[in-house]
């Protein structure tokens, strides 16, 4: 980019001294995503089921939730309680297709998540008219509607006891996905492209039309931006997302789900993400997943080894929750704008290691 | 027709409980701007703290000013810890605050004091008494009752007392009652102290109801369309919605629920909530934002 003035905030900034740490980085600054890239590939080869089934399809798939709720409320301004209801839309929709036509499981995905933009943008035609705090209470009549449909009317669930789905068989135009391997993969493959999708679309017309209303809706308003039509694009493109999370979550993820694995609670477990890894940040979106997955098996870990076996599980799960509120509490004081806000002060603090600034 | 008669008067009287609930949101978003998520687990720990004490032996007017004391410590450590580091934050940034906030309170309140279920007897007896040949439940009749009396004390306080006066004056504009003296934080401790006195109120009628255990703490979501259907800003916004909603609540799981299959008052209220913000966009005697760019 020779026509950019480098800033002084930019971690490739020339004058980084000889010897710091993220000079090789700041020389190819492309290499920091394939290194990413190249460990995620080669991650089934290098660690153990457990760790690619129980903690890295979980995180990729939450990230992937996280992205969906930052478009709508990092970007577009607008909040939602509603983020389960849409993962449940998306994982019954995909269910249904994979039921009831001759689908590959990768185009009833898309299937599903269509079906769920469609909800979304019903559910975000209030927002025509409603805002904040009101916007994000009508918000819960979406999750808690949605709940009582699918545990309600067995024709979603073909069924199932209490609502429940279970996977079919994982068929990639072809190939097996149903292993282990297989469906990390999957994931992998579609939280890249729906990501690489995500950072075009922030950075295009639309994600500035959002990113200006999130500012004030008014001032976007008189500046001849078409307010409510892209509040409800911004409801369809995050309930896309999220119902493509859903699905994976419950098909990839957990096998088989009911609707008690898209309650309120996962709602609130997506708004952590965001709000720890940092609002308006794709990559917050990864970072505040790896928080919260990560964050109980550290816990586990320490209550394992510092009080084995003489604390109950009680106790020990109520402690997790009492420490679990505090840091989110201790993060919004101590950096409002999230984990992503830590890495690039830490990557421009690096680039000038060892001097202070 | 007497069954609806009856369906309408449980519906509104169950509804002045919703009211309690909503009523200590309310004063805690008119003095600070906070939309307070955590009131349900305020209640949960006022609960849980006294019956936890009743248990213990302890007479029950001294475990009342026990957990009021515990309240407003309570309060005092909120507005220290919390509210005042994240003064001058976005309203958002402050609810997700309020969040984590109940999730601490839970895990405390849960971890010190069990989560199991403790029955509450208040000596109401809930046994139903006829009204000429309507069938009203007496613990309904006293449940009301009391929420009365707790919003006349309010009307009382916000309106004859130095406390309430300052109150008002902030909640109408901070900055101007900040420049005549007043110590917003210490009104803060109050208002806080004051909405968990109520949540206390509410703890110990739906606790004597369904128990006093985890479920409690989702009462705030009932609380909620009662608060977008009444205003954000008003008391008497927040008794009236309680009112409405607990009526529709009600007839509509009477004459509705069995052709759908039960189980939606989980979301009904949501839904009428929706239907009155189309009217109404800042809820029935919430104050309308004038936005200038």
């Amino acid at each position: 980019m020779p026509n950019q003035p480098a800033s002084p905030l930019d971690p490739r900034w020339a004058a980084a001294p000889a010897g710091a740490p993220i000079q090789f980085v700041a020389a190819f600054p492309h290499a920091r995503p394939a290194f990413a890239a190249a460990a995620l590939v080669l991650a089934p080869s290098l660690l153990g089921e457990y760790w690619i089934n129980a903690v890295l399809v979980p995180f990729l798939v939450l990230s992937l939730a996280g992205i969906g709720l930052n478009l709508l409320t990092g970007y577009a301004g607008q909040t939602s309680l509603g983020s389960g209801g849409f993962m449940a839309v998306g994982a019954f929709a995909t269910y249904g297709f994979l039921l009831r036509t001759e689908l590959s499981f990768p185009l009833a995905l898309l299937a599903g998540g269509i079906v769920a933009a469609l909800v979304g943008l019903v559910f975000g035609l209030p927002s025509a008219k409603i805002k904040g705090f009101y916007l994000m209470v009508t918000s819960l009549a979406a999750q808690f509607f949605l709940e009582w449909l699918f545990l309600k009317v067995p024709w979603f669930s073909n069924s199932g006891s209490s609502g429940t789905i279970s996977a079919p068989h994982l068929n990639v135009f072809g190939w097996d996905a149903g292993t282990p391997a297989g469906k990390y993969y999957l994931v992998l493959a579609c939280v890249a492209a729906l990501t690489w999708t995500a950072t075009q679309l922030v950075r295009s017309q639309t994600g500035r039309d959002w990113l200006a209303i999130r500012d004030m809706d008014t001032a976007a308003a008189v500046i001849g931006i078409r307010v409510t039509a892209q509040k409800i694009l911004a409801f369809a493109v995050s309930s896309f997302y999220l119902g493509v999370a859903g699905a994976l979550w419950a098909f990839a993820y957990l096998g088989s789900a009911g609707v008690q694995s898209f309650g309120l609670s996962r709602s609130f477990q997506i708004i952590f993400i965001i709000t720890i890894g940092g609002l308006s940040s794709i990559s917050g979106c990864f970072f505040g997943a790896a928080f919260i997955s990560l964050l109980p098996l550290l816990l586990d870990f320490v209550s394992q080894t510092l009080f084995a076996g003489t604390l109950d599980a009680g106790l020990l799960q109520n402690a997790q929750k009492f420490i679990f509120g505090v840091l989110i509490i201790a993060f919004l004081i101590k950096e409002p704008e999230g984990i992503a806000r830590l890495v690039a002060r830490l990557r421009t603090r690096l680039s000038a290691w060892p001097l202070r600034f | 027709m007497n069954l609806f008669l009856e369906t309408l008067i449980g519906g509104l009287l169950a509804g002045t409980m919703y009211s309690l609930v909503a009523i200590g949101f309310v004063l805690i978003y008119k003095a600070s701007g906070v939309f307070n998520f955590a009131q349900g687990s305020m209640l949960l720990f006022s609960a849980l703290l006294f019956v936890s004490l009743h248990e213990a032996g302890v007479a029950w007017w001294l475990a009342v000013l026990a957990t009021v004391a515990a309240l407003g410590l309570l309060a005092v450590v909120v507005e220290r810890l919390v509210l005042r580091p994240l003064t001058n934050r976005s309203p958002m940034t402050l609810f997700m605050a309020t969040l984590g906030l109940s999730y601490a309170i839970e895990g405390f309140a849960q971890g010190a004091m069990g989560s199991g279920v403790h029955a509450l007897d208040l000596g109401i007896s809930d046994v139903p008494i006829f009204v000429g040949d309507l069938m009203v439940s007496q613990f309904d009749l006293t449940a009301a009752a009391v929420a009365l009396v707790l919003v006349g004390v309010l009307a009382l306080l916000f309106n004859r007392t130095r406390i309430g006066v300052s109150l008002r004056a902030v909640a109408d504009d901070t900055r101007a009652a900040l420049s005549v003296g007043i110590d917003l934080h210490r009104i803060w401790q109050i208002v806080w102290t004051v909405a968990g006195l109520t949540g206390l109120v509410a703890g110990l009628l739906w606790g004597a109801r369904q128990g006093v255990q985890f479920s409690l703490s989702l009462v705030v979501l009932k609380a909620l369309p009662v608060l977008i259907i009444g205003g954000f800003t008003s008391i008497g916004g927040a008794i009236a919605g309680g009112l409405i909603v607990g009526a529709a609540e009600n007839l509509a799981e009477t004459y509705i629920g069995p052709a759908v299959g039960g189980g939606i008052t989980s979301w009904f209220a949501y839904l009428l909530a929706l239907g009155f913000l189309f009217i109404r966009p800042a809820g029935l005697f919430g104050e309308r934002a004038i936005e200038r760019v």
